[in-house]
């Protein structure tokens, strides 16, 4: 990983099914999958790939439970000690009436918040131009890749072998 | 159109479609040059927007007295515009995040346009009262920032101040799911690309490759933006009655209108939904995506929201001479047979009555009733919000101050250029955007398009690599 390019080999399949089995077979070979990529999400994927789950939720709650401390702790401070003022005849701190600002502020943190984490953690952004490893990966082809950067000729090609084995369509090099 | 192979279900996906026909006819609108049909409705819209943008500079040119506003009806075409608006923007979000926590499947077919129109929709809203407020230069006022004016800050107990933080965030956690539902398929457009056009979707596309460890993330920022969407949607609405609920007035002070006005925004939301999907599946050629399984699970719903609409209708009526109390009993006389009965009689006929045709299979996936039905709710949802408004405001309390409201030219003026503000960025979104979800009707493909591979699939359905395990 030190190295400043990245060597990969990847197959393209046709189907999903066939490389999730495809996937199977590498996990019983031991072999190190770099990525896959696929054109919408599959389900079971992650647990294939020994993914851990998402943590995003923590970061929602988080940001969440922020807003909605900002919300409250804010109109209090606001209303009892920076200007305290009387609206129809309610007291100063008027908890119900803060509510639905409460609610609002605390779903407004938590859906920036995560989307503006989501973006970062998975190094996206406006502009950003990450390597693509074939134009069809968002259209109708499903890819395994691996990293071959310190890998010897037999052990690339056993992968080729391993990419004709379980029905890969197409197999490509790219250096990223 | 393939056999079904469900024995349970209507195919959602119609047509045999592989995963590439689907970016072809997605993506494909995008690519061409767009038809004449396409540039008519965009001249007229733009038209109709250059004359709202006319009587809007009119508006800050003269002032707010070349509304037809008075001091018994303060408030007059503009809210209800802007209430009209709002309701109609609840449909994305609700087909968005509150199908999405039910596992609705048929969302993933409209879900994309009726959130662009939320968005769209919201934008149409805050225009009005951002107008009202007379400077709006100064709007910024409304946002509690440390200011030098003491600083003074703005009435957080008030209902008027609860809607701008309610839509603001609305409109903001809208923009957010839409687009983080965009950029796949930006990205599936981007890699089509050639040139000026793929630097500019590459740009959008965000540097999307298609990751497992993304595609799980992006699920799961979908899932938690739907759960926190879900409640906000709600309460969007809720609050918008409570600008009027939490008054004084007869007719407004009452505490069926969250849970009512909820429903009719909902009512109306689906109903501008199959206006436009109606229109957008015929001239994009989507009937394959877009179904009349779909239009009919949207009808059910117009049907349901309808006539819990109705049933408030009903109610209040009940309530307004079961209370006694003689003011909430003339209000409502006043709202049926009063000066405005043909504002109440169009209310009642478009909302109660016209939705109750749905109750025939046959009518609920017929195209053309499914539109005229659809046209009806929009002009019925607009007399509703035009009688709890403007009848309600025109008799007060003391005769001496009643008064009869009609728009003036310059209101009117405003009305139609927000119609084609609408129309114009719809257009024009149909043009940049897939108007269907890519990723997610390729999600849904196997179990619910016409290609399905459960348990119930028949034998000769089955491609030969499923058997290849």
């Amino acid at each position: 990983m030190s190295a400043k390019y990245k060597d990969v080999l990847f197959g393209l399949y046709d189907d999903e099914v066939i490389m999730m089995n495809a996937i199977k077979k590498a996990n019983a070979k031991h072999l190190d999958i770099m990525d896959v990529y696929s054109p919408f999400p599959i389900h079971g994927l992650d647990k294939l790939l020994g993914m851990d789950e998402s943590r995003l939720h923590i970061v929602g709650f988080i940001f969440g439970l922020l807003g909605c401390l900002v919300g409250f702790l804010g109109m209090t401070w606001i209303f009892t000690s920076d200007w305290p003022t009387i609206f129809g005849g309610k007291p100063y701190w008027a908890i119900p009436a803060f509510i639905p600002v409460t609610f609002e502020m605390t779903v407004l943190f938590c859906g920036i918040g995560m989307t503006v984490v989501f973006y970062i953690i998975c190094g996206m952004g406006f502009g950003v131009d990450n390597p693509v490893l074939h134009d069809r990966i968002t259209d109708d082809k499903f890819c395994i890749a691996f990293q071959t950067n310190d890998m010897s000729d037999d052990g690339v090609d056993g992968l080729k072998g391993f990419f004709d084995e379980t029905g890969a369509e197409e197999i490509h090099t790219k250096r990223i | 159109m393939s056999a079904p192979v469900s024995r349970i279900r209507e195919p959602l996906i119609e047509g045999h479609k592989s995963y590439h026909d689907i970016t072809e006819d997605l993506v494909g609108p995008t690519e061409k040059a767009p038809n004449t049909m396409w540039m008519v409705a965009i001249v007229i819209s733009i038209s109709l927007f250059a004359y709202g943008m006319f009587a809007l500079c009119w508006t800050f040119y003269f002032g707010i007295g070349t509304w037809n506003l008075n001091r018994t009806v303060g408030w007059g075409y503009d809210i209800t515009n802007f209430v009209w608006w709002i309701g109609i923007g609840h449909a994305g979000t609700l087909i968005s995040a509150i199908l999405l926590l039910f596992r609705q499947r048929w969302r993933t077919g409209v879900n994309r346009s009726a959130e662009a129109m939320t968005i769209f929709a919201v934008m149409c809203a805050g225009l009005f009262p951002a107008t009202h407020t007379g400077r709006p230069w100064l709007d910024f006022f409304m946002f509690p920032y440390p200011n030098t004016r003491g600083p003074l800050w703005v009435n957080f107990d008030s209902p008027l101040l609860w809607d701008l933080f309610a839509i603001s965030t609305y409109f903001t956690i809208s923009l957010l799911f839409w687009y983080t539902g965009l950029v796949p398929d930006f990205a599936s457009v981007r890699d089509r690309a050639k040139g000026v056009r793929k630097k500019i979707y590459s740009f959008f596309a965000m540097g999307w490759t298609g990751k497992a460890k993304h595609w799980q993330r992006w699920e799961y920022l979908s899932l938690i933006l739907a759960g926190i969407a879900t409640p906000l949607v709600l309460s969007v609405h809720t609050i918008v009655s409570f600008d009027f609920a939490t008054s004084i007035v007869p007719g407004w002070h009452t505490t069926i209108f969250p849970p009512y006005f909820v429903a009719g925004a909902i009512f109306s939301g689906f109903a501008m939904v199959q206006t436009l999907m109606i229109i957008t599946r015929k001239c994009l050629n989507l009937q394959q995506y877009i179904t009349l399984s779909h239009l009919e699970s949207m009808n059910k719903v117009i049907l349901v929201t309808g006539t819990m609409v109705g049933s408030a209708y009903l109610i209040e009526l009940f309530i307004s001479w079961y209370s006694g109390y003689v003011y909430e009993q003339f209000a409502f006389l006043n709202r049926a047979a009063g000066p405005y009965y043909w504002a109440y009689i169009g209310m009642m006929s478009c909302n109660l009555l016209a939705p109750q045709v749905y109750w025939s299979k046959k009518i609920r996936r017929s195209v053309w009733w499914t539109f005229f039905i659809s046209i009806f709710v929009n002009i019925g949802m607009w007399f509703e919000r035009f009688v709890i408004i403007a009848t309600t405001l025109a008799k007060d309390f003391l005769p001496s101050s009643w008064s009869y409201y009609w728009p003036s030219w310059v209101e009117i003026g405003i009305f139609i250029g927000t119609l084609g503000l609408f129309f114009m960025l719809f257009l024009a979104f149909t043009r940049v955007a897939p108007v269907v979800a890519i990723a997610e009707v390729k999600a849904i493909l196997k179990q619910y398009g016409d290609q399905y591979l459960g348990p119930n699939a028949t034998e000769d359905h089955k491609p030969d690599h499923a058997e290849a395990h």
